[in-house]
This record gives C-alpha cells, sequence and structure tokens, in this order.
C-alpha cells in the first residue's frame, strides 16, 4: 500500500471557535492508482491533499506513505517528503517567475539530487514545451504554464503526485489535452495520482473516486 | 462624490498602515534632516549678522593702524578735527566672573545709530558712566550679575560679546588712550584734508561686503546644506517608494471609481490633496524633529566655529519661522517629486486598462534602458566637471551629478553582478537564490540606492576627516616644534635666561596686514635648526631657508598664495619691502593668509613689535619648565608644554566634524530604515514568488535564511560599490570644493580599516534590517502559504 490515511481530523480557527474542516478522513491508495476527490466548496478536499502532501499538518489521525508516518513528522522531514517522494501540483500553476521554463521543469528535481536531464527534454517534448524552454513564466499561457507544472512535478519521479484543481484555471479543450497529458505520464512513471476536482467529468476518468461532504468522505 | 472618492482612496491607506507609516516615516525623516541642518545654518548666520552689526565691520569703511598696533587718541582728535566723521572702537578680551568675552568699547555720540545697541533706547548717562552693559539673553545669563552694573538685554548683541562704553572700556582693558579702529560714517564732508596728511600711519579698510570670514562660514554652511540635501534624497527615496507601491496597487481601485462616473480630474486631485495633507503632517513632524536634531548639533557648530574661524556662535537654538516655512516647504516639494511620476502615470491610464498592480518596478525595468543613458550622461558630465568646472557652484554641481549618476546606474550594475551569478551558480538553490535576488531587485532599488548614498557619504566624508586630521597632526608636529611654549610680557628677560638653557629660543612675533590686498599675518621667525628640520613645503625652491634667513626672500602659506594667484618665484610686498616668494607652505584650518620673514627683517620693518611669545626647544623640557618657574618667576599658567598645545589644537579639529560625522550616522540609519520599510512592504507581495519553493521542499526556515542572506549580499555588492563612489566624493571635496571653499588642499590618503569598519557597520544595518522580515518568514504559519495555492488572498 502506497498511501494509508485513518481516522484524519483537521480544524481551523474560526470567528466562533475551531472549524472542522475534516472529521474523521480514512482511505488508501496504491502505487499506479488514480483517483479523485469531488465535494462542494470548503468541504475539505483541498485541506486532504494538503495534509497528506506535508503542506500542513493535521490535528489528529495518521497518514501514512510507504509505510512512514507523516504526521509526525517535523518541519524539515515535511520539506523533505515534499522535496523526494510527493509531487504536487497546483491551480494556480505556482511556477517560480524568476526562473525560466527549463529551469522550472528541472528546479524539483535538482532540489532532490542530480537531474535526468534527458527526462526533462522528453517531458518537456511530451508536453509541447520544447520551442519555450527559454521563455519566463510570465510569457506563457495559462494551459502551457500548467503543463510546465505538470512537468515539474513528473521529473522528480515522486511516488505519490497530488493536484489540486490542475485544470480549474483552463478552458475546456485544454483542460481535456493536460489532463490527458498528465494521466499518460503518470501512469507512465507507475507514480499513484490523487486529484482535487470539481469537474464530474474529469473526476469520471480517474481509476476511483471518492467524495468529501462536510469533512467526511461519502 | 468627492467624499465618497476621498474614503475609498483613504481605506486604502487604512488597510495598509505599514504603508502610510513607511510614507510619513521616510518625510518627516527626510525633512528632519534637512530642517534640522537649515535650523542650524539660519541660527548660525543670525550669529554672524549680530557680530557684524556689533562690530560695525560689514556696514562701514573703517580706519586700521597700518603696522598694526593700536591707534593713539591724540589721532582720532586729529581726524575729528580736520572734519573726518570718524567713531572709536576698541575690542579686546576680558575675564568677568570667570567667563572670558570680547569686549567692544563705543562712543555713544559719535557712534553710527544702532551700533552695538541694536537701535534700541539705552540710557546715555548710565551707559556712558560704565554703569549699564549691553549683551544678548546667553552671554548675559552667563555672566550672572556683576555689582554695581546693569546688564541690559540686547539680542542684536554677538554672542560671547559684551558692549560699552569706550572709556570703560580702555579702563577695564588696561589700554588708557588706545582704540583698536575707527568707524567712518556715511556722508563725509567734501573738502576734507586727505588721510595721508593727517595720519599717515591708518589704513583704510573698507565694509566687509564679501570678507573671507563670510565666504569662509558660507562655504561650511554650504558644505552642511549638502549633507543636509543628501539625507533628504535618502529619505525621498523612501518616500518615493512608499508612493510608488500605493498607487500601484490602487489601480484597481482608480478604475473602478472612473467606471463609477467619477471624472478623473477629479480623482487626480483628490490623490493631490491626500498627498498634500500627509506631506503637511510629516512635514511638520520632520520640522520638530529637525529641531531635536539641530538643537543636539548646534553647540558643535558652535565649537567647530569658534575653533575654525573664531566667529561666535551661540550655542542655543531660537524657533525661527524660517526653517520652519522652509522645513514644510521641502517636505511639500520632496512630496510632490516622490509622487509627480505615479501621479502621471495614473493620470494617463485608460479606463480599461489592466487592474492588477504591476511588479513594483516594472516600470522602472522598462525604462532601464532610459535609465543607463541618464546615468551614463550624469557620470560623463561629473567627469567633464571634474577635468574643466571651476568654482565652488560647480563643484557642488560635479557631486550632485556623480551621486545622482552612480544611484541611477546602481541597480544595472547589481543586476549584471546578480545575472553572473546565476549563469555560474552550480545548485540549484543558488541558481534559485540568485534569480529571485534579480527579481527583487526592482523592489529593493530604491532603498538600495538610499543605502548607496548613505554609504558613499560616509565614505567621503571619513576619508575627508581622516585626512584631514593625518595632515593636521603632521602639520602640528611641523608648527608646534618646540618643546615648551612661553608667554610673557618681558621678552629680553626670557631671552637673557632661557638661552644658555635651551638649544634654541625662537620668539613668536607677528603683525596683522593686508598682503596683496587680503588680510593677513607676518610672521618674523628666527631661522634655525627647528625650521630647517621640520617645516615641510608644498612648493619650494631648494635654498628657501637660506633665502628667507639672508633677508632675500619670503614666505607664504597656501590660502595666500591661491587667494593672491601667487606662487615660488612671484614677488610680494610686505611693508615697504617687496621680496620673491621661495616657499608656500600648508597652514591647515588657518582661515587668513600668512607670510613670514627672518626675523632681522621683521624687526626693520615694524620695529615697534616685540615678542610676547616664544618657543623653547630642549632635551630636557621638565627641568626648563621648573628652572622658569623657580630661576625666572614665570607664573606656571605662562608656560604651556607642545603635548597640551597639540591635545588642545586636535581637540578643536576633532570637534570640527563631529557635525557631519553625526549626520553620516543618521543618514545611514535612514538607508537601514529604508531597507526595512523595502522588505516589509515586499513580505507581503514575496509570498506568492517563495510558497511554490516552500512547497516543492525548502523550509520555511531555510526561506527566512535566504531572505536575510540576500539582503546582506545586496548590501554587501552596494557597500563594495559605494566605496568607489565614496572615494570619488571625498577626491571631489578635497581637491574640488576645499581649494574653491577655504582656500587650500588637502592631500587624500585611503583608510583600509575604516572603510571595512563602514562596510561592517553596513551589514549590520542590512541585518537588522533584515532580521525581522527574515524572522517573520520563517515563522508564516503554512495555513498562509497555503492560501497562495488556494487562490485565496
Amino acid at each position: 500500500m502506497l498511501l494509508e490515511v485513518h481516522s484524519l481530523e483537521k480544524s481551523y480557527p474560526g470567528a466562533d471557535g475551531p472549524l472542522p474542516v475534516l472529521r474523521s478522513v480514512s482511505l488508501t491508495l496504491d502505487a499506479g492508482e488514480t483517483l479523485a476527490l469531488t465535494g462542494e466548496s470548503g468541504s475539505g478536499k483541498s485541506t486532504l491533499l494538503h495534509l497528506v502532501g506535508g503542506l500542513d499538518v493535521a490535528d489528529a489521525g495518521s497518514i501514512l506513505l510507504e509505510g512512514e508516518e507523516v504526521t509526525t513528522l517535523d518541519d524539515r522531514g515535511r520539506a523533505a517528503l515534499r522535496r523526494g517522494r510527493v509531487g504536487v501540483i497546483f491551480q494556480q500553476f505556482n511556477l517560480i517567475p524568476s526562473l525560466n521554463v527549463g529551469a522550472n521543469i528541472a528546479f524539483h528535481a535538482r532540489l532532490s539530487g542530480p537531474v535526468d536531464t534527458s527526462r526533462v527534454a522528453r517531458l518537456a517534448d511530451a508536453l509541447g514545451l520544447t520551442a519555450h524552454l527559454h521563455k519566463y513564466p510570465e510569457q506563457l499561457s495559462g494551459g502551457q504554464q500548467q503543463r510546465v507544472a505538470i512537468a515539474r512535478t513528473l521529473a522528480a519521479r515522486p511516488a505519490l503526485v497530488l493536484a489540486d484543481e490542475p485544470t480549474g484555471n483552463l478552458d475546456e479543450a485544454t483542460a481535456g489535452a493536460v489532463l490527458d497529458q498528465m494521466l499518460d505520464l503518470v501512469a507512465e512513471t507507475g507514480a499513484a495520482l490523487m486529484m482535487v476536482t470539481h469537474s464530474q467529468a474529469l473526476a469520471a476518468r480517474m481509476g476511483r473516486r471518492l467524495h468529501l461532504t462536510q469533512g467526511h468522505l461519502a | 462624490m468627492t467624499r465618497a472618492g476621498f474614503q475609498a482612496l483613504w481605506s486604502h491607506w487604512r488597510r495598509n498602515p505599514l504603508q502610510l507609516f513607511t510614507l510619513v516615516a521616510g518625510l518627516a525623516l527626510a525633512t528632519a534632516l534637512w530642517s534640522g541642518v537649515q535650523a542650524v545654518n539660519v541660527e548660525a548666520r543670525a550669529s554672524y549678522d549680530a557680530a557684524a552689526e556689533t562690530l560695525g565691520e560689514a556696514q562701514y569703511d573703517q580706519l586700521r593702524p597700518r603696522s598694526g598696533g593700536t591707534i593713539p587718541q591724540d589721532r582720532y582728535v586729529a581726524l575729528r578735527r580736520a572734519g573726518w566723521l570718524v567713531a572709536p572702537v576698541l575690542e579686546g578680551e576680558f575675564a568677568v566672573n570667570g567667563e572670558r568675552l570680547r569686549l567692544v568699547g563705543i562712543d555713544p555720540l559719535t557712534a553710527p545709530a544702532g551700533l552695538g545697541t541694536g537701535g534700541e533706547e539705552v540710557d546715555l548717562a548710565a551707559f556712558l558712566g560704565g554703569r549699564v552693559i549691553l549683551a544678548n539673553a546667553e552671554t548675559s545669563a552667563r555672566l550672572g550679575s556683576i555689582a554695581d552694573v546693569t546688564i541690559l538685554v540686547r539680542n542684536s548683541v554677538a554672542p560671547g560679546t559684551i558692549v560699552t562704553d569706550i572709556g570703560s572700556a580702555q579702563r577695564l582693558l588696561q589700554r588708557a588712550g588706545a582704540i583698536s579702529r575707527l568707524i567712518l560714517l556715511p556722508g563725509q564732508p567734501l573738502g576734507r584734508p586727505p588721510l595721508a596728511a593727517i595720519a599717515p600711519d591708518l589704513i583704510l579698510d573698507p565694509a566687509q561686503g564679501g570678507t573671507d570670514m563670510g565666504r569662509l562660514t558660507d562655504s561650511f554652511h554650504l558644505n552642511l546644506t549638502a549633507f543636509g540635501l543628501l539625507s533628504f534624497a535618502v529619505g525621498i527615496f523612501i518616500v518615493h517608494g512608499a508612493i510608488g507601491l500605493a498607487f500601484e496597487q490602487r489601480r484597481g481601485m482608480v478604475r473602478t471609481l472612473r467606471a463609477l462616473g467619477m471624472p478623473l480630474r477629479r480623482l487626480v486631485g483628490l490623490m493631490v490633496a491626500e498627498l498634500f495633507l500627509l506631506a503637511l503632517l510629516a512635514g511638520g513632524l520632520g520640522v520638530v524633529l529637525g529641531y531635536l536634531v539641530a538643537a543636539a548639533l548646534l553647540p558643535d557648530v558652535a565649537a567647530t566655529l569658534r575653533g575654525l574661524y573664531g566667529v561666535q556662535v551661540a550655542g542655543t537654538l531660537g524657533l525661527r519661522p524660517a526653517w520652519w516655512a522652509t522645513g514644510l516647504g521641502m517636505a511639500l516639494l520632496g512630496t510632490a517629486l516622490a509622487a509627480g511620476g505615479a501621479l502621471w502615470r495614473i493620470a494617463r491610464m485608460p479606463l480599461l486598462a489592466s487592474a492588477q498592480p504591476r511588479v513594483w518596478g516594472v516600470a522602472a525595468s522598462r525604462g532601464r534602458l532610459f535609465l543607463a543613458a541618464l546615468a551614463v550622461i550624469l557620470l560623463l558630465a561629473a567627469l567633464g566637471l571634474a577635468l574643466w568646472g571651476k568654482g565652488l557652484v560647480l563643484g557642488f554641481a560635479l557631486l550632485a551629478c556623480l551621486l545622482i549618476g552612480a544611484a541611477l546606474a546602481l541597480p544595472l550594475i547589481l543586476d549584471a553582478i546578480l545575472a553572473f551569478g546565476q549563469r555560474h551558480a552550480r545548485r540549484v538553490i543558488a541558481e534559485w537564490f540568485w534569480a529571485d535576488t534579480r527579481a527583487q531587485l526592482p523592489g529593493l532599488s530604491l532603498a538600495l540606492m538610499a543605502l548607496l548614498l548613505a554609504m558613499a557619504a560616509n565614505v567621503g566624508v571619513s576619508t575627508m576627516v581622516s585626512s584631514f586630521r593625518l595632515t593636521f597632526t603632521g602639520f602640528l608636529d611641523q608648527r608646534l616644534a618646540s618643546e615648551l611654549y612661553i608667554r610673557t610680557d618681558n621678552g629680553a628677560a626670557l631671552e637673557a635666561f632661557a638661552a644658555p638653557r635651551s638649544r634654541e629660543v625662537l620668539p613668536i612675533q607677528s603683525i596683522d596686514m593686508p598682503l596683496a590686498g587680503l588680510p593677513a599675518q607676518v610672521y618674523g621667525a628666527r631661522i634655525g635648526a627647528t625650521y630647517r628640520d621640520n617645516w615641510a613645503f608644498l612648493a619650494a625652491t631648494t635654498d628657501v631657508w637660506d633665502s628667507v634667513a639672508e633677508g632675500q626672500a619670503v614666505i607664504v602659506n597656501e590660502q595666500l598664495a591661491r587667494r593672491a594667484g601667487l606662487w615660488v618665484g612671484d614677488r610680494l610686498t610686505v611693508g615697504t619691502l617687496t621680496l620673491p616668494i621661495a616657499g608656500v607652505f600648508g597652514d591647515y584650518g588657518n582661515p587668513v593668509g600668512q607670510a613670514i620673514l627672518a626675523e632681522p627683517v621683521f624687526k626693520r620693518l615694524f620695529p615697534g613689535e616685540a615678542p610676547t611669545r616664544f618657543g623653547l626647544r630642549s632635551d630636557n623640557p621638565i627641568a626648563l619648565r621648573r628652572a622658569l618657574i623657580d630661576g625666572l618667576g614665570l607664573p606656571e599658567g605662562q608656560i604651556v608644554d607642545q603635548a597640551a598645545l597639540k591635545a588642545l589644537s586636535l581637540q578643536v579639529f576633532e570637534r570640527t566634524f563631529t557635525v557631519t560625522a553625526a549626520l553620516n550616522v543618521l543618514t545611514l540609519a535612514v538607508a537601514a530604515f529604508a531597507i526595512l520599510m523595502s522588505l516589509l512592504t515586499l513580505a507581503a507581495m514575496r509570498l506568492p514568488h517563495l510558497a511554490p519553493v516552500w512547497a516543492l521542499g525548502l523550509t520555511r526556515r531555510q526561506l527566512g535564511g535566504l531572505e536575510l542572506l540576500r539582503a546582506l549580499l545586496l548590501a554587501l555588492l552596494t557597500a563594495t560599490l559605494a566605496l568607489p563612489l565614496g572615494l570619488a566624493l571625498a577626491w571631489t571635496l578635497l581637491a574640488v570644493v576645499n581649494v574653491e571653499a577655504f582656500g587650500w588642499r588637502l592631500p587624500m590618503y585611503l583608510f583600509p580599516a575604516d572603510y571595512a569598519r563602514l562596510g561592517a557597520f553596513a551589514l549590520v544595518a542590512a541585518t537588522l534590517a533584515a532580521a525581522w522580515p527574515a524572522r517573520r518568514l520563517a515563522r508564516t504559519p503554512p495555513a498562509a502559504l497555503l492560501k497562495v495555492f488556494a487562490n485565496e488572498r
């Protein structure tokens, strides 16, 4: 089992006391599996993704990634987790504006060790970015930026890819094309994919689907 | 509509209190430094005016003894009888109640109206009887009460001066029948006999419209004004940054207000009114702060002017409307300068333009080519002025071109250095660090320019001060070569007693007289081993001392040489003698010209002058001092040992530059404040840049550390670039401004240890400024970083 989540709890401070966002969430994910997380706004989808990716800290419960407990990791441990075994793709792309496309793609992989430049070139080619390697993010369209973000994540060969509405900022046609490429490349690397989405159509293309309602998994 | 528009605009400041604080504090600091310096200037100038009014030197022609000394009373009587309208003045130093003061005696019956009394009513009988004296409030307070004498407070009287009737002055100074000078009243009768016929020993001294003292003090104040302006410029950089950012962030609001029907003209008017109010608030605050700065600096300025030029300046600060007005005016002008560009962009922004605030400084990067061209033009202009410029005003123009050109060039140079670093970075974090630092440059460039100017001012002024100190110490070794200095009224007895007990007895005798039409002193020197071994010349003939000793030549100080346009080989008339100049010597800090003759020549020209001061050379000064006290009965107070004299002289010059040193520290502190405010302002805008890097595996602590390192790197690069700029500034001050203002050129020395210390200080300032934003970043909750990804910011 790649990922095991048990009884996960998370609250945020609210005006009238703590506001529960996740209530006793449990799930599992195998290597190579793809999972869609759906739910209304505020149902806790992104929070679950952030906790699994070591971006935030749970209040209670357990997250085992490749058998290692994530919830007890300190800041440094969670940073190491994000550098190595987990890759996150965001809706806002979140590229590094001061680096060009080539440097952005290689960035994550280089953080965790020597980079396989041929892999970077292959990914760029597969995602249609070869002509844009020397451009800066601000010079690209939204779809191109998201392709760079996907390439950046996959170049680092994470065991688990977490995608938070990766096509939310793209038009329907571009979104479909980007998702196709992402799924192909994830399958090629053998990584597992957990994707948050509002789109039922996109969710339907994933191997499994879980729905969150007010912090509970349906 | 206006009210609603104003409320909307003002809401930006309510939601961004840090920006508002930066704007107000930056403007207040700039105004404070400017108005503080101006307050010192205004106060000092008021003191000169009072001095000129008291002594009558500014308005009236005067008669002075041709060969120095005093004018006998019968000469005054002869002139009056011949129809010359003259009024006598006697001046001297006088101690009362333990205070050493300048005593000015006037004849109220013949003196021009208002001279000494400031035009106010005085009881004539009491004044003539010596029962009333005049002094300003400060001197009066220092004096306390004097038995049988009433002190009338007249603030027109110069500081440290008391005015009394001339008869009382002659009695108090024990100079019966003596007159220092005669003031020529306006409206002299026609057909009066010529001066040469009645008083050939007197010389006409024209009114000091543009005297040496005036020029020297003016140049001192010009230096202060230049530093005040520099400090003001540093502050305005902060204001420019704050206003620029606020206007960029309000682009969306401007578009919305216009879309809702607010006319552009009204909107811009509201923004101008808003800035006007803020400028008045900050300016008022700045003037108050400036008052405090001035109150702290004025005692040192007073000491400086006293030590350097012998000018009395009140050591306390009065409240003058002039600098309140100029302080507020400068605050408004500074705001206009800082906001002009931003207002212009808003006024020209199309209604449907993007409301997204552009990255701070994008406009600057777009105009990089323009800035580069402007920087090159200014630096070339500075070079041209350095090579061909003449005069004090062009000297300061050179400084302005140099400093502004360098400040504009700074972001371009830093960008080139950072790009080089990025190209050669091996590790991914290093590559990102260099690239991200480059991306931050536009936002930080104003603060870095402020740091560059502050650092350059520090390097420049410390080089100037230290060069001055080094030169002056060497100069003191030359001038104060004797082990003991004696003051005595009986020179002959001293010479007889000291000659067998000393290696050399060196009489110090001088007379004040104009040389080449300029105020000067003529000295008679007993030329021996001391002069030959210790004196260094700026230029001299090979046999300089031999020719002076033989009475065939004269040596002059640099001031006289430069002002009179004379140099070695030219001829100078001293009294009835015209001699070639055999040498020009450095005479630092002396405002007047000086010529040195051999003692026999001096005695022949001025037979009435007897030396009252002597330098004694001895291998055992302690024993000699004892012998002078025990054997000759010389009072201990009349013997000064060389070390004490040197210490006293150095003390005067140490204080000379306290003011500029204080301004330097303040300027550097303002630059550190600029960095702090820029980093704090940028911190919020930086999160979208930093959050992805955090998400990809860097800890917040690492990011905080890198932010600190970035500030240190930029400060280090700026400090390194400030070094050559500061040295160029020092060269301009020493080789251009100093020569034009003071008449002498100082050699320039380099002080690497001082620069290293200054660099360390700048790094500490940058660390302190960056520590808080870095710590805040290191402690940013993950939730705040996650908001970047959730698009909820």
